[in-house]
């Protein structure tokens, strides 16, 4: 079976909501939709306070070309256009809309029927990703890159094969295992247009072999298009990490920055985001919500929701069965990439792909004891980096053997970290070298 | 005989053999610079603290040497040495420099774990910069001190340090030289160098965040919150201005008449190392604490 | 609910931990542990847990007294190791004021001058060995009679003394002396005490690359750089003694399993400790074969320990992306 090859780690999977089928989760009473939810320029506001809007309706336009157009996904009165706190933990502009009924934009097509590609024979590339980009979608895998910029590879490169990212390698997660499950269809016509978007003809899907029913109903409704191929992969993490899984699919590495995965002709789309793609393109629905696993071991009742944008993660957390009594940590995301939140105040985003309620026994770090200098961390780096050196030299601020020593090669998956016997906050130290020492590459290239 | 012969011929001619080549390799690498610069680095205080600009003393050094050839030495200065060794670096190089006010660092946060509760515990490893990624940190306050003493340990002159009670970084005003890493090294731009003033007094808002005043107020009882009141009482000299509901107080016009400092509704204006004048003043040795 | 914890991610640990691998390392020296006591006796047990006990005792007065470091690391089990493994490298019959002596000078100078664990350069065990082994060196060459004596015959020459008579004499001979290659295996020789059996030292070796306390890297090219190289000196000249007896005499499987691969003085990646195996298998026969000393293991590992920093900095792990494949 197939795998990326170098490092890698085994957490426990815990994916207790695995059994779980996607639930629809109720309107929230005020939506919060931060201008924030994708990587890149943010987006700008077109409403003001007191406008009437619907489900679907734009609230902020994109504010450039790596930038995604917000919608939103409740119908009422927007309350304000003012700064909030949202989900990277920082207060940014954002508009808050007074949840009134539940009306949406007569040009969204509401019926559950599955359109195909050939029903849409005029559909050609550019609209695709015209259709991509003013419906706002990023990439849904936590990662937010809006997916326009990466349907357009820039000249000179030429995209080969596209690989539906399906590994959810992330510990707790199962949205989008609930999502092949119970959407298996609308996956595969979502990769049918990104590959007609690109212009190629041979699709990938990556499942790790821990959801064999994944693999098993994936393929067999792959089995009608012969362009499209399922891949079974070896469990381990960080096998959803773009470069890993293209490494793991099709066994060519992505060399290192400023090399792109294009570069190895690859295009990797989540499956959420091809779900999402599906609907946009074909259902004329703009990003507005998104499955979400809530979930946690005092959890009870951990779910997969099916929550709009903007929804408060407390009403999220309140569906399935409150906010447990010994919570220690509330994470947007998985355990090994994902944000501690500081409040469950603050609104889901289109790349909210978890919450997870950490137990308090579980939440704290053990304290940190010198290195022994095992080489764990470097045989657990997926990249080939030497960990250990890179958080040693961040602390002492030595950003050029830093650089040096590729430190911006670092895809922040945490294996390192995971694996330290000494538990030393590896990845806290070579977070913060690695931010300064693309800031100095970035002076440097300005100048 | 033969074997103490032997050994004076062959140890004389591998001294010979080696020193010829030392000759040449000498002569070969021979580096030639500006004996000036050498003097000059002997007067410099030697820290490579990077305060002035330049990449250590060195350079500080060549970059002096080099303006005096042009003809001046403005805009050049050894905040570590201050006048008297810009004073002797003139007098190698012939030159004549004027005189600068003196210059400290000044921490613009009083969030002290009183003023500004801590809504979350930070577990991590121990850095402003590691706080900063996670959002606002582990205090409702989107500009303040983060507490991780980033600043504490850029700098050269164990000038400031961590007080553990406040957990706000304290300024030693007789060791600090100004040379600004720390200023540098501080995430959230809270430290400002700013003119000592007279016998060290000056007068400062002791904030940084430039939320509305309802924002400001809720997360921090210390906080600017942007009323103005101090701009009013400062209406003579102009010194104070309101920038995105911040007070500044521009040091180079402040006329240090303590006004401000009881105008502000939230006591976040400074005075420091003023004689005491109502008892409701605290005495200038806490007011360092602050 | 209390304030919330906020970190950076990970939020998860695999729950490794100091402790675990330097327990782990102990419990895989347990089967040749015992095998010691079989073989050597009470002498064994004495000179056993008077290292341990020594090398703790050192770890926790130098942290309190000298360090006056508030943290105690004595419950890591670096010190037992250290402890254990100098007992091993120790014949059964020495005394125990040179033991103790050897105790203070692997934990003192060995490890706490550097810092500490994670710190030293040498590996603590062997620099306590070397040490006793250059002022006691009668004392720490002259192996008790074991019970096999009575049986091969041998008159207190190790094997390894016999492999270097033979070449100093040029006389293949001497080597029908020898055990044979399998009753060293198992162990039946001579000499300190972790020495005795290749086979049990391989148990453990093989239970740390189970639990992944070690990778193969260290211990296969040390011992596969002796093979091919002691291999081709017997091809080529009978007076070399066979390979296979060279690898299982002396200290070399213990060097190799748990000497060579202490993290702390081992490189990080993979190809380094590639490198350093081979370049300590190298060592170790050139200095057994034409060295004064019948043993070079101890030496070739403490040579290669100084070179761990410069192998560091030139043999870097495999960068992704390093070689686009096609």
């Amino acid at each position: 079976m197939k795998t990326f090859k170098l490092g890698g780690v085994h957490p426990e999977e815990n994916k207790l909501s695995a059994a779980s089928p996607i639930r629809g989760a109720a309107l929230p009473k005020q939506a919060v939709f931060s201008m924030f939810q994708h990587i890149g320029a943010p987006a700008n506001p077109v409403v003001k306070k007191g406008d009437t809007v619907k489900v679907g309706t734009l609230l902020g336009e994109a504010g450039g070309f790596v930038s995604a157009p917000v919608f939103s996904s409740v119908s009422g009165t927007v309350n304000k256009v003012d700064v909030a706190l949202d989900a990277s933990g920082l207060r940014r502009m954002a508009v808050t809309v007074d949840v009134e009924g539940d009306e949406w934009e007569d040009s969204i097509d509401r019926s559950k029927d599955l359109v195909k590609l050939n029903d849409r024979p005029e559909l050609d590339g550019k609209a695709i990703v015209d259709k991509v980009k003013a419906a706002g979608i990023v990439g849904m895998g936590g990662a937010t890159f809006p997916t326009h910029v990466k349907l357009c590879p820039p000249p000179g490169k030429v995209a080969e094969c596209v690989i539906v990212n399906a590994v959810e390698c992330e510990p707790y997660l199962t949205a989008d295992h609930r999502l092949m499950l119970e959407h298996p269809e609308e996956v595969l016509v979502g990769l049918q247009l990104v590959m007609k978007a690109v212009g190629v003809n041979k699709g990938y899907i990556g499942i790790e072999n821990n959801k064999p029913d994944a693999i098993k109903l994936m393929t067999e409704h792959a089995a009608k298009y012969p362009e499209i191929e399922v891949v079974p992969l070896k469990v381990k993490y960080p096998q959803g990490g773009e470069k890993q899984l293209i490494d793991a699919v099709i066994g060519r590495q992505v060399p290192a920055p400023p090399a792109l995965p294009i570069d190895t002709g690859a295009i990797v789309q989540n499956v959420g985001t091809c779900f999402a793609i599906y609907e946009a393109v074909m259902k004329n629905k703009p990003l507005i919500d998104r499955i979400i696993t809530v979930t946690g071991k005092s959890v009870k009742q951990p779910s997969n929701l099916l929550a709009r944008l903007g929804t408060p993660f407390q009403q999220l957390i309140d569906e399935c069965g409150g906010l447990p009594e010994d919570t220690g940590k509330i994470i947007g995301g998985g355990p090994m990439m994902g944000k501690a939140l500081l409040s469950l105040e603050v609104p889901m985003t289109k790349g909210s792909s978890g919450l997870l309620i950490m137990p308090e026994s579980e939440a704290r770090r053990a304290e940190a004891q010198p290195c022994i200098r095992c080489a764990k961390c470097v045989g657990a780096c997926p990249m080939g980096l030497e960990p250990y050196l890179l958080a040693r030299m961040s602390e002492q601020f030595d950003w050029e053997a830093a650089e040096q020593n590729d430190i911006p090669s670092c895809i922040e998956c945490g294996s390192c970290q995971f694996t330290c016997p000494s538990h030393r906050p590896l990845l806290d130290r070579i977070r913060v070298g690695k931010a300064t020492v693309m800031g100095i590459i970035r002076s440097r290239s300005q100048k | 005989m033969n074997l103490i012969l032997l050994a004076i011929i062959a140890l004389g001619a591998i001294g010979l053999i080696a020193s010829v080549l030392l000759y040449f390799a000498s002569r070969k690498f021979a580096v030639h610079e500006d004996e000036r610069i050498g003097q000059v680095s002997a007067v410099l205080p030697q820290a490579n603290c990077g305060g002035c600009g330049f990449p250590g003393c060195a350079g500080f050094a060549g970059a002096c040497v080099k303006a005096a050839d042009a003809g001046s030495l403005e805009g050049l200065l050894c905040p570590v040495g201050g006048q008297p060794v810009m004073g002797q670096v003139a007098d190698i190089l012939g030159m004549k420099v004027e005189a600068s006010a003196p210059k400290i660092a000044v921490v613009r946060c009083n969030g002290s774990c009183e003023n500004r509760p801590r809504i979350a515990e930070f577990d991590g490893a121990e850095s402003c910069k590691v706080l900063q990624m996670i959002g606002m940190g582990d205090t409702a306050c989107s500009y303040g001190c983060y507490g991780c003493g980033d600043c504490t340990r850029q700098c050269k002159f164990d000038a400031i340090h961590i007080n553990p009670e406040t957990r706000l970084p304290e300024v030693d005003e007789e060791k600090c030289t100004a040379c600004g890493a720390c200023a540098k090294a501080c995430p959230r731009q809270i430290i400002e160098i700013r003119l000592k003033g007279p016998k060290g007094r000056r007068v400062v808002v002791l904030c940084s965040n430039k939320d509305k005043g309802a924002m400001a107020n809720k997360v921090c009882k210390a906080s600017c919150i942007g009323c103005g009141k101090c701009v009013k009482t400062c209406d003579k000299f102009e010194a104070i201005t309101l920038n995105r509901n911040l007070a500044y107080i521009d040091a180079e016009k402040c006329k240090m008449c303590l006004k401000c400092v009881d105008a502000c509704p939230k006591h976040a204006i400074h005075a420091f190392n003023f004689p005491p004048r109502k008892p409701k003043v605290e005495t200038p040795k806490t007011e360092e604490a602050v | 609910m209390n304030k919330p914890i906020i970190s950076l991610s990970p939020h998860v640990h695999g729950g490794d931990s100091v402790q675990k691998n330097m327990y782990g390392v102990c419990i895989a020296l347990l089967p040749a542990l015992l095998a010691s006591f079989y073989f050597f006796g009470l002498g064994a047990v004495v000179v056993m847990l008077t290292s341990v006990c020594a090398c703790v005792f050192f770890e926790w007065a130098i942290t309190k007294y000298i360090l006056k470091s508030e943290r105690l690391t004595i419950a890591d089990g670096s010190a037992i190791l250290t402890g254990l493994l100098l007992g091993f490298n120790l014949p059964s019959n020495l005394p125990i004021w040179i033991i103790v002596l050897g105790a203070l000078f692997a934990i003192g100078v060995g490890k706490m001058t550097f810092g500490g664990l994670g710190q030293n350069i040498f590996n603590p065990a062997l620099a306590g060995r070397v040490f006793l082994l250059f002022s006691f060196p009668v004392q720490m060459t002259t192996w008790p009679d074991n019970f096999n004596d009575a049986i091969d015959g041998a008159s207190g020459a190790t094997p390894l003394s016999l492999m270097q008579k033979a070449i100093l004499e040029k006389d293949a001979s001497i080597l029908n002396d020898l055990p044979s290659s399998f009753e060293m295996f198992l162990g039946q020789t001579e000499g300190s005490m972790g020495e005795v059996s290749a086979l049990l030292l391989m148990i453990g070796c093989a239970y740390m690359l189970w639990r992944k306390i070690i990778t193969w890297h260290i211990p296969v090219s040390i011992v596969a750089t002796v093979l091919v190289f002691a291999g081709l000196l017997h091809l080529a000249n009978p007076i070399y003694a066979n390979p296979l007896q060279v690898v299982f005499s002396g200290g070399l499987m213990l060097g190799a399993c748990f000497m060579a691969t202490d993290y702390v003085t081992s490189p990080m990646s993979h190809r380094g400790q590639l490198v350093y195996g081979v370049a300590i298998g190298l060592l170790t026969v050139i200095i057994r074969n034409w060295g004064a000393y019948p043993e070079g293991m101890s030496f070739a590992i403490i040579i290669m320990n100084a070179f761990t920093p410069l192998i560091n900095t030139y043999f870097k792990p495999k960068r992704f992306g390093e070689v686009i494949k096609k």
